[in-house]
């Protein structure tokens, strides 16, 4: 077997890992429950001054951003013909389809009236072509059903081979046509990215007088496509690192390596054109008289550049660890600027906070445990991990995640 | 430069330049103006007299339980909410004290109407912003939106939905007017035809300027609002947001409008995208091929 | 206080030995208060007036109904009026003089020789200044006349009811006589003003009182009025105040909100521009007796600009407008975070970070490519 060839996993499914995060996953789930039959109110710290929380920030902004692993890779290998990474994309595309299914299960269990979400596809004669949150539930609902259409193949790789006569003829008829057609999904996986991560800048940039000036800017949709692209390349790193230590695989240091001076130059752009756009237009002296504010502008410019200027060289860049630490900071950075530009900048006026409430946490909790586990067993039964085992396929001693 | 690379260059200029050419038409202007027969109120606060009267005939008028939660005396609500769609409020500050009557503004160009998906909020008869309880799936982009905080969500409901003033606007149909103005005893808000309240606010501060601060509050405010304020303390002391007089959602509808009019930028992308995808595929696999 | 009732001693008034102790001490105690006195005080001030001469007061009358002195005497006990008559020698009086005609003028003329520059003057209705003032005349002379020359030689001059004070409901529209009030007529002099149609007898009782034991008239406003009266509005002590602060209102007679005992601002009441004690002073020593306590809204008799000009159910401004603190400021509190919470997420968050940060050492101290394991 070739070494970027991917192959299942294997192994035991119920771990003690799985069965922690199950456990998290099930609180959660109970506590969802709950939320529905007591109102959003009782279930959440949201009010009238902050209507959205962790639930649109962290589950939705930040967590489809981090999901734009597949989409960064994607550009990579399928615009720019850099066939080294294509081992890395099938993880990224999980990573990326379960996040994104996460982040929408979060948005119904954050909206108040999700009984009639499926209007919104449907009625396209009410659709208000202004509003950019419109824009956004469209991309993401057909960007959900892109993800999973692209990583079809490695569904349909082992189905093929099925005991079960009807599932394999089923997948190999399907094979066939996802081989011609594919392109064209991954074309669109490429294209709702860019859409709908820009158009989350967007969002928030209705929220004008109310959202602090140095995050207000028109310029609000491309900072946030660029941030999300790093932030995508990041999970990669990230993504790759820490499932080779868990499933028992090699890591791809050089390719990673590689990677990461794409990273850095994005990284540079997103800082050059935050401060330029500032300082443009006369807020310079905002970044230091804000107080708080003027700390949180700080941090975020911090946790981009020092990545940036750690991945510059290529010294820096051939140690895995120097690699995962500036993943970290670039993924702290960009859901630290998401965090602030939906959260913190955003004021309501004297008189509101908002804190989550510790329900609403542990609901977010069990999304993400439930977005791991699923990621654990599917990585499991499903060739979507390359890289070779050092030990012989089959064997038991391999694995215990 | 990199056969394909360049190649996606070049589509990506493709589409840029059709997004600025779309882009144009999109840029010019774009303010929008209060209905011909729009309707609106005047609130005057040297007039009120903090009696409170329009708030229990708005609660009336509009079924709304009493407000007694919390911090809150008897059926006194210390802000708007799930239950009070209007509500008086006391400035005092350096000697000076006015009255303040909150309720939504019905902006011209509101900015909560951008934000709404589906239009569940938008400005129907007269002018009126209004709320569709068909169409709302709750997620509270209009709270985020609306600059004035106007919008209210019923938190502690199964089926929660957006509380706000629709200018009793089921009332006009039976030739009454809004509760709030029809039993206000010193008639501090008035109702009627915006264009005619604009003229009166005018005629007030011309015949008293010592009277009044010298500016009518929504007449360019936020791109203006068929409720009006004329004040005798600051606008902003009252709680009153300084908005300038660009409406608030014009800044996303031109962003939107232009990148996305008729599809067109995205269309093109996609195409480019898919071009360049083909071109590699028939160019035989990848450039630096396999690497460990 | 003990120190007078446990030790009987012998009545130091006719009143006194008429009511009986306990019944005086009582109307005392409500007097002197009005005017800021303790009982005690007030009660050797009784002592040594009704010991020494009392001081001599004139009571003219002009256009009037006499309502000011009606008031006066029909109390629901006689004893208030019967206190007054008691620390005052009143000398001159048209409704309560046993003498008339020219018999009583000359008891005028004497009484003012006699206590010349000490006598009080009161004034009850309004003087007519039209044609020479020739629309109210007694005994021959223009009421402009007898109160000028009254007037010139007064200890004390006080004007008794809103017609004195400033003309009254003959000088309303439209005033046919050119009624108006003393203190117009007297205008180089203090004149005490005790408007209200008619005037509460206790306003004048505190004023009297004052000017017999202490020989000083009480602090007056711009108009003449006693502060210790006419200092508040009637909206700033009503007792229907709560209901106005909740915005419940009458709306009309006989109406729900109107049994219901609510505020009687929409009907009219003058309450909020009208200066007077009515509100914690009430008429005919009968609680409730006055007139929103019977549920008719306040016309403002005391204010010149609202007692018979502006029409009794036309609404007001609040004059000096006092809102209590349940009014919400424009910038309500709305509650905070729950410290259980913050502790949470900060673990949670904190947790992730160790928790990558760890894994980071760990890749550190690993060859390149290889499992980790």
């Amino acid at each position: 077997m070739s070494q970027h060839q991917a192959t299942p996993v294997g192994g035991k499914m119920m771990t003690p890992t799985v069965r922690i995060l199950l456990f998290i996953f099930l609180v959660g789930l109970a506590l969802i429950i709950w939320r529905f039959a007591v109102g959003l109110g009782p279930a959440t710290g949201l009010s009238d001054g902050y209507p959205w929380g962790i639930w649109i920030a962290f589950d939705v902004v930040t967590g489809t951003a981090l999901a734009c692993g597949g989409y960064a890779i994607a550009l990579l290998v399928y615009i720019f013909n850099k066939g080294k990474y294509h081992p890395l994309v099938r993880p990224a595309l999980l990573t990326s389809a379960l996040g994104y299914t996460v982040a929408a299960v979060g948005i119904i269990i954050d909206v108040g009236r999700p009984w009639f979400i499926w209007r919104i596809p449907i009625s396209v004669g009410k659709w208000n072509l202004d509003s950019a949150l419109l824009e956004v539930a469209l991309c993401v609902m057909a960007y959900v059903m892109v993800l999973w259409i692209e990583l079809s193949p490695a569904f349909l790789e082992k189905w093929k081979d099925s005991r079960h006569t009807g599932l394999a003829n089923f997948s190999r008829g399907l094979s066939t046509f996802m081989d011609k057609a594919l392109i064209w999904f991954i074309a669109l996986g490429m294209l709702l990215p860019t859409m709908h991560q820009s158009s989350l800048g967007s969002v928030i940039m209705l929220a004008g007088p109310r959202l602090h000036p140095l995050w207000h800017t028109p310029w609000l949709p491309f900072l946030f496509l660029i941030s999300c692209l790093g932030m995508g390349y990041a999970v990669v790193v990230m993504e790759s690192t820490l499932s080779s230590r868990a499933f028992g695989r090699r890591r791809e240091d050089k390719m990673l390596a590689s990677l990461s001076g794409v990273i850095s130059v994005v990284l540079f752009l997103y800082v050059a054109f935050r401060l330029g756009d500032l300082l443009v237009r006369g807020r310079g002296p905002l970044m230091a008289g804000e107080g708080m504010l003027s700390v949180m502008f700080w941090l975020e410019i911090a946790l981009f550049l020092v990545p940036a200027i750690m991945l510059a060289g290529s010294r820096g860049r051939a140690r895995i660890g120097t690699l995962f630490r500036a993943a970290l900071m670039i993924i702290l950075g960009g859901a630290l600027y998401r965090f602030d530009a939906y959260l913190v900048a955003f004021n309501p006026g004297p008189g509101w906070s908002y804190f989550p409430s510790v329900p609403e946490i542990l609901m977010t909790l069990g999304l993400v445990a439930l977005e791991i586990l699923v990621f654990i067993l599917l990585v499991k039964s499903f060739p979507i991990l390359s890289g070779t085992s050092p030990m012989a396929a089959g064997s038991k001693q391999g694995v215990n995640t | 430069m990199d056969r394909n690379r360049r190649s996606f260059l070049k589509g990506l200029a493709c589409a840029g330049a059709t997004v600025a050419a779309s882009a144009v038409p999109a840029a010019a202007s774009d303010r929008r103006e209060a209905p011909a027969d729009a309707v609106g109120m005047l609130y005057d606060a040297t007039m009120c007299i903090g009696c409170k009267t329009c708030v229990v005939a708005c609660h009336e008028a509009n079924d709304l339980p009493p407000d007694n939660r919390g911090d809150a005396l008897y059926d006194a609500p210390q802000s708007l909410n799930d239950r009070t769609k209007n509500i008086i409020k006391l400035y005092q500050g350096e000697g000076r004290r006015s009255y303040v009557k909150q309720q939504c503004m019905h902006c011209v160009d509101p900015a909560c109407v951008g934000a709404c998906m589906i239009g569940a909020l938008q400005k129907r008869e007269y002018g009126i912003v209004t709320w569709d309880s068909n169409r709302c799936i709750g997620c509270r982009y209009c709270q985020v939106a609306c600059p004035y905080n106007i919008p209210k969500f019923e938190w502690d409901s199964t089926n929660p939905r957006i509380i706000k003033c629709e200018m009793c606007n089921h009332r006009l149909a039976d030739g009454k007017e809004p509760a709030c103005c029809e039993v206000c005893p010193r008639e501090a808000v008035i109702f009627g035809k915006y264009t005619d309240l604009l003229a009166e606010a005018k005629n007030r501060l011309a015949a008293n300027p010592d009277r009044y601060v010298d500016k009518i509050f929504g007449e360019f405010d936020g791109g203006g609002t068929q409720v009006i304020y004329l004040s005798h303390v600051p606008f902003e002391d009252l709680g009153l947001p300084q908005l300038g007089e660009e409406a608030v959602p014009k800044m996303n509808r031109t962003i939107q409008h232009g990148l996305y009019k008729g599809m067109i930028a995205p269309a093109a992308l996609y195409v480019a995208m898919g071009a360049v995808m083909l071109r590699n595929r028939r160019a035989g696999g990848h450039d630096e091929g396999d690497e460990s | 206080m003990d120190r007078v009732i446990d030790q009987p001693t012998s009545p130091i008034s006719a009143l006194e030995a008429k009511i009986g102790r306990r019944k005086f001490l009582k109307i005392i105690t409500a007097a002197a208060a009005s005017i800021g006195l303790s009982t005690s005080a007030a009660i050797q001030m009784v002592e040594a007036a009704t010991q020494g001469l009392k001081p001599s007061v004139i009571w003219l009358h002009f256009q009037e109904c006499t309502g000011c002195t009606e008031s006066l005497l029909r109390t629901a006990h006689p004893d208030l009026a019967e206190l007054i008559l008691d620390l005052i020698s009143l000398d001159y009086h048209e409704t309560l003089a046993a003498a008339a005609g020219h018999q009583v003028e000359k008891s005028l003329r004497d009484a003012m020789e006699l206590n010349k520059g000490k006598y009080v003057l009161i004034v009850e209705g309004s003087i007519p200044e039209k044609d020479g003032g020739i629309y109210c005349k007694v005994a021959g002379k223009t009421a402009i006349d007898s109160l000028n020359e009254v007037a010139a030689h007064a200890g004390a001059i006080i004007a008794l009811g809103s017609c004195a004070s400033f003309g009254g409901i003959p000088a309303s529209g439209p005033n046919p006589t050119g009624a108006t009030g003393a203190p117009m007529i007297l205008k180089d002099k203090t004149v005490v003003t005790i408007p209200g149609c008619p005037a509460n007898p206790y306003n004048l009782l505190g004023v009297v009182l004052q000017y017999v034991t202490l020989g000083t008239l009480p602090a007056l406003d711009a108009k003449g009025r006693p502060m210790f009266a006419y200092g508040r509005t009637i909206h700033e002590d009503c007792p229907r105040r709560a209901h106005f602060d909740a915005g419940r209102f009458a709306e009309i007679f006989g109406g729900e909100g109107h049994r219901q005992g609510y505020c009687l601002y929409r009907l009219g009441c003058k309450g909020p521009a009208t200066h007077a004690n009515c509100s914690i002073q009430h008429f005919c020593e009968v609680d409730g007796a006055w007139p929103i306590g019977i549920g008719h809204p306040c016309v403002g008799c005391t204010e010149k600009e609202l007692a018979f000009q502006v029409p009794i159910f036309t609404t007001v401004d609040i004059e000096r407008p006092t809102p209590p603190d349940t009014y919400p400021p424009i910038n309500a509190e709305h509650g905070g975070p729950s410290p259980v919470a913050t502790a949470v997420g900060g673990a949670v968050v904190g947790a992730a970070l160790g928790a990558a940060w760890r894994q980071s050492k760990k890749l550190d101290a690993e060859a390149p490519d290889s499992t980790g394991k």
